[in-house]
């Protein structure tokens, strides 16, 4: 029940063909814009919703609804539409195949979503790193501009847009919508309290919508082939075709777009060449990207990967970033590089995350060697829920359900670790520590 | 309005009022430290967390806004873990320091730690140590102990309006600085100290000197400016050792200006702290008998012509009792205005604040003439600042170019060309005045001070009526006086007889000076008898013939008149220094031996005299507001304005009267503003 190749939206994914506007157009890109356009801005938001998509970029929020936000009447405030293509989640990296090979689904997505929200402008905030894919994007878009198709009067609609990019400075914070906001006002990047949510009060203080790249990129296709032709896909409440990146102890790492709800081990064994040294071999996946939660083998036997039955094994789709980890993976050592991580990325701006990520991070290296006690697996435990859902943004949510995931399916191995400590250092003399 | 329950408690909040603020209406304390009345909200301390039915997580009830019919709980098992978990993570990488730092027993994290932190730290770790920062004279930093609540990075963002911190780095390396370390130019510096909720920011000249609990405290009231900004004196035995702003939201709100904060330290010095007479040309000891005698043989000689003058810090008691003791003695020579600012006191409204500082927040323009409210009168800019911020203020400015105001200003001109011009309605700013509806213009005393101050004062008038800033319902003529004792003495009617200008180069043979320490009295002539009452040793002493010891603001239970006309009691913190007496008390030994006993031996007894005599007074603080039924203007003639630019005080904003001079404080802030590059060159 793979997909098949006539269903795919990224059809260029590989790079075999050119990026530019001509190669584009032949593989069915812009076509019939004008068309959807000018079917208006309610059929729009209403095809979008019956198409069941939610957001591509790791929380899921159906998009239709997200769109149907923004203020209806234009006031003297404009709407803006923001891509998130800040893409710098550990274990993704699907957007950027999407940048520079496949930019023009992009754009023109960003086309039809100004018209679904009422914007006339759209800013795309590029990771910094991606240079490269920087520029592909930014000559897509001037070829598009050329071509009239966006632009004064784009695609000969009489709707004006113009699409911006922007380069980002290197924090994964900024990957926040409301963090790259602030970051595109040129401010430092800081998640900012919500309500008020962006659609109300957004760039400059206008209303604006941040979709991630692949939803935005997606969004053409949907419109141009139907909402019932995407909603066909996966299981209900989580339809449509996704793009996810596998990597980690497979043959064959890469990036594929499949059909959501396909089970986990049936998209490692087609796409990825299966796990390294066969199924046997593997100790745990993370499904969605470094923010959730690991899964250990006997899950991962049937899990179907969407959003949904993700859920119900307390992780997440995330990103569709699947890392996977055979049985010559240190787990813990791998969790406490990801806390390293999530610490040096704090914004710092509240409390529970500025001070909980540095003391999530020392916790796990000494868990790394065992240099702990048993009872601090608990206190690591309980220090990972006191940040949890107490902070501005969701950053430290996923930097702490990493370690979560950890606890949960793997403490036995945490204690052995600690027992092998003791038992190598037993007479030596105890560790002074800091407190004291 | 909406209706919200705090934890069973009904109240009704208008509506886009913030949880924390329905549950302050509810009698529900909720815990914060990022959180500040007077400052945009932060939501990053986590500490408010609170319960909100049908929220899946805690919500920051300082930012989120009150919905009709919420209900939300503070005493929840979510909301004590919640908190319990944010006091945690404040305090793992909190020095707890406590036992040596400035802000124990007043410390937010102190009492808030005491209330929902643990008894015992899960933390084993390396805790984070934090480099401090060079801040300037005033503040002082110990940047280990912040907890990054940039409520500082607010206050001067915002109400300081000096853009000069920042939070550098991010995640747990986040650290507040001025970005590159210099000192902060701003003169309301002091209150960062004050918002700081822990030990980060502490007061320099305050360092290890004294714990809260060991401190008496005295209301009192601000004079070294015009604003009467409202005081906490803290002293122990019989020492001043800080001076904190008290809450008054129609003066100072809560802020103070650091002139006023940190100028005590020169209470402790220069002080005449017993009477002097001058025999053979020199200064000597003396009794209090014997000066009162001195000046009994100078004052009450036949035909003596007297004369009296009262200084920019005399309280309103001791000016009224100078008043009567001349008028005993058969004077009326009175001069108050020893700036020589030409003020017209016929009406009390030529010469106040009209508009109130209150007021300023409802005004839609405004008109700044010959004044740096920055540095005159700092907290009161605070205010216009705030209306700036608020938008849709066009404030213009007639004084030197290029003044930073921590505001955008329109700079129309320096002089007397200017203001005819806007007198005349020919300059271009009148549109932007006419079409406002509550229009107001400050002026500074000091651009009275000049040779054509009459005409100025008329001017400026004019230009009120001109562009309606006079209206029965609008009174939008402000003066802006300088210091604490001004307004008092106009009130008073302390200007008759002889002029200063004429008291001090011969025209009298004997002269009280009250209050008046800085005065320059070299010009006076020998044949000239000058009694200097005071409480510094600074120029005046030096040409005194007598000198008798007062009190300072701190030392005096006294009335002031803010430069709006507030009348504001000030109370006793200390006691005034050696031999030194409260200054009313002075005046009325004085009088006795002068053989003119003053009818009041009692400070109640003086108060309802000066109540009777000038109802004023009466009112307390309360200030009737906004009322201009009579246009007529002071008494000059536009056609004599000359068109010099208009002066701004001379000297630096640390060093402007005889307290600020004397202290070392203000010293080292001067060496290290003022004069930087001498600094530099050390």
């Amino acid at each position: 029940m793979a997909l098949s190749d006539k269903d795919r939206i990224f059809t260029n994914l590989y790079g075999v063909q050119h990026w530019g506007l001509e190669a584009a157009r032949k593989r069915g890109n812009w076509d019939g814009t004008k068309d959807i356009i000018l079917k208006g801005r309610d059929w729009i938001i209403e095809e979008v919703k019956n198409s069941g998509l939610r957001g591509r970029g790791g929380a899921g929020f159906p998009t239709g609804m997200k769109w149907s936000f923004m203020p209806k009447q234009a006031s003297e405030r404009p709407h803006y539409l923001v891509v998130n293509s800040d893409e710098s989640e550990p274990g993704t990296c699907k957007d950027r195949d999407i940048l520079r090979h496949d930019p023009h689904t992009l754009i023109e997505g960003c086309l039809i979503a100004g018209v679904g929200m009422g914007a006339h402008a759209g800013y795309i905030y590029v990771r910094g790193e991606y240079y490269n894919e920087h520029l592909i994007l930014q000559a897509a878009i001037d070829e598009a501009y050329a071509a009239g198709l966006i632009g004064k009067n784009a695609c000969g609609t009489g709707f004006d847009f113009d699409l911006y990019v922007h380069r980002g400075a290197g924090a994964y914070i900024c990957g926040e919508e409301t963090a790259l906001i602030e970051s595109l006002e040129g401010k430092k990047g800081m998640p900012r309290l919500k309500p008020p949510f962006p659609a109300a009060v957004g760039l400059y203080g206008c209303p604006s919508t941040v979709n991630n790249v692949e939803t935005i990129a997606v969004v053409p296709t949907i419109l141009r082939r139907g909402a019932a032709w995407f909603a066909g896909f996966g299981r209900p409440r989580n339809s449509g075709t996704k793009i996810f990146c596998i990597q980690g102890h497979v043959n064959k790492p890469c990036n594929v777009e499949e059909e959501m709800s396909m089970p986990l081990k049936e998209l490692i064994e087609r796409h990825a060449g299966g796990v390294r040294g066969g199924w046997d071999n593997l100790l745990a996946v993370i499904p969605g990207g470094s923010s959730t939660p690991m899964l250990p083998k006997s899950i991962c036997d049937d899990v179907l990967m969407d959003f949904d039955a993700l859920r119900d094994h307390k992780t997440g789709l995330g990103t569709a970033g699947v890392i996977v980890m055979d049985k010559s993976t240190d787990l813990i050592k791998a969790i406490a590089r990801l806390s390293k991580f999530y610490k040096h990325e704090s914004c710092g701006q509240c409390t529970p995350c500025r001070e909980g990520m540095g003391w999530v991070g020392r916790m796990m290296d000494r868990m790394v060697e065992g240099r702990a006690e048993v009872a601090e697996i608990d206190v690591l435990e309980q220090v990972t829920r006191q940040i949890e859902g107490h902070t501005i943004c969701a950053l430290a949510d996923g930097g702490v359900w990493p370690v979560q995931g950890l606890i949960r399916h793997f403490r036995p191995m945490m204690e052995e670790r600690i027992a092998a400590y003791k038992a190598r250092s037993a007479g030596a003399a105890p560790v002074a520590l800091a407190a004291e | 309005m909406a209706k919200v329950t705090i934890d069973g408690i009904e109240v009704e909040v208008p509506n886009g009022a913030s949880v924390l603020q329905a549950c302050e209406a509810a009698g529900v304390e909720i815990p914060r430290f990022c959180y500040h009345e007077r400052l945009s909200v932060a939501g990053n301390c986590r500490m408010c967390l609170v319960e909100v039915e049908k929220a899946p997580k805690p919500v920051a009830s300082c930012a989120f806004p009150v919905a009709d019919g919420m209900k939300v709980f503070t005493d929840t098992e979510m909301v004590r873990r919640a908190r319990r978990g944010v006091m945690e993570f404040l305090l793992i990488n909190h020095p707890l320091d406590c036992p040596i730092c400035d802000q124990g027993g007043e410390c937010d994290l102190q009492d808030q730690a005491m209330a929902y932190g643990g008894d015992a730290s899960r933390y084993k770790e390396e805790k984070r140590v934090v480099k401090d920062k060079y801040m300037g004279p005033l503040v002082k930093t110990i940047m280990t102990r912040c907890i990054q609540c940039t409520r500082c990075i607010r206050f001067a963002t915002e109400v300081a309006g000096t853009a000069e911190l920042g939070a550098t780095s991010r995640g747990e390396h986040m650290e507040v600085g001025t970005y590159v370390e210099k000192a902060l130019t701003s003169e309301l510096s002091g209150n960062l100290i004050d918002i700081c909720p822990v030990g980060a920011l502490t007061s320099r000249p305050y360092a290890f000197v004294s714990r809260p609990w060991e401190l008496q405290k005295a209301d009192g009231i601000d004079v070294l400016d015009a604003t009467g900004t409202n005081i906490r004196i803290d002293t122990r035995g019989g020492e001043v050792l800080r001076i904190l702003p008290r809450i008054n939201e129609d003066v100072n709100e809560e802020w103070l200006a650091d002139r006023g904060r940190f100028s005590f330290d020169g209470l402790k010095r220069k002080r005449l702290d017993r009477p002097w007479v001058r025999q053979g040309g020199k200064l000597v000891p003396a009794t209090w008998q014997q000066a009162f005698e001195a000046i009994a043989a100078a004052f009450t000689a036949p035909g003596a012509k007297l004369g009296a003058l009262a200084g920019d810090l005399a309280d309103v008691e001791s000016t009224l009792a100078l008043k009567e003791l001349m008028a005993s003695l058969g004077s009326n020579n009175l001069d108050c205005r020893t700036d020589g600012a030409a003020i017209d006191t016929s009406r009390r409204d030529f010469y106040s604040f009209n508009t109130s500082i209150a007021g300023i927040e409802e005004a839609d323009a405004l008109l700044i003439i010959g004044s740096n409210p920055r540095t005159e009168a700092p907290v009161l800019n605070a205010r216009i600042r705030k209306r700036v911020v608020a938008g849709g203020f066009p404030v213009g400015v007639v004084g030197p170019q290029g003044m930073d105001l921590t505001y955008g200003h329109d700079w129309l001109g320096e002089g007397g060309a200017t203001l005819r011009a806007l007198a005349s309605g020919a300059h271009r700013f009148c549109e932007v005045l006419r079409t406002a509806k509550k229009p107001m213009l400050i002026l500074g005393r000091n651009a009275l001070a000049r040779a054509d101050g009459a005409t100025l004062l008329a001017v400026a008038w004019q230009i009120a009526a001109f562009n309606g800033m006079l209206k029965p319902d609008w009174h939008g003529f402000n003066l802006l006086h300088r210091f604490g004792g001004q307004h008092g003495a106009l009130d008073l009617g302390f200007v008759s007889g002889l002029p200063m200008a004429k008291m001090l180069t011969g025209g009298v043979d004997a002269l009280w000076v009250l209050g008046a320490d800085g005065q320059d009295l070299s010009a006076v002539p020998a044949s000239t008898f000058v009694v200097v009452q005071g409480h510094h040793g600074d120029a005046a002493a030096a040409r005194a013939d007598v000198i008798l010891p007062g009190a300072a603001y701190t030392e005096k239970d006294a009335a002031w008149v803010n430069t709006e006309g507030r009348v504001q009691l000030g109370f006793q913190a200390v006691h005034p220094p050696g031999e030194a007496r409260e200054d009313w008390k002075v005046l009325r030994a004085a009088s006795a031996v002068l053989g003119k006993p003053l009818p009041y031996d009692t400070l109640e007894a003086l108060r309802a005299r000066l109540v009777s005599a000038y109802p004023v007074f009466a009112q307390g603080d309360a200030l009737p507001r906004f009322a201009c039924t009579d246009t007529t203007g002071p008494a000059g003639d536009i056609s004599g304005l000359r068109d010099d630019a208009l002066a701004l005080p001379a000297g630096n904003y640390w060093q402007q009267d005889p307290i600020s001079r004397a202290s070392e404080t203000m010293a080292e802030c001067a060496r290290t503003y003022a004069a930087p590059a001498a600094l530099a060159a050390e």
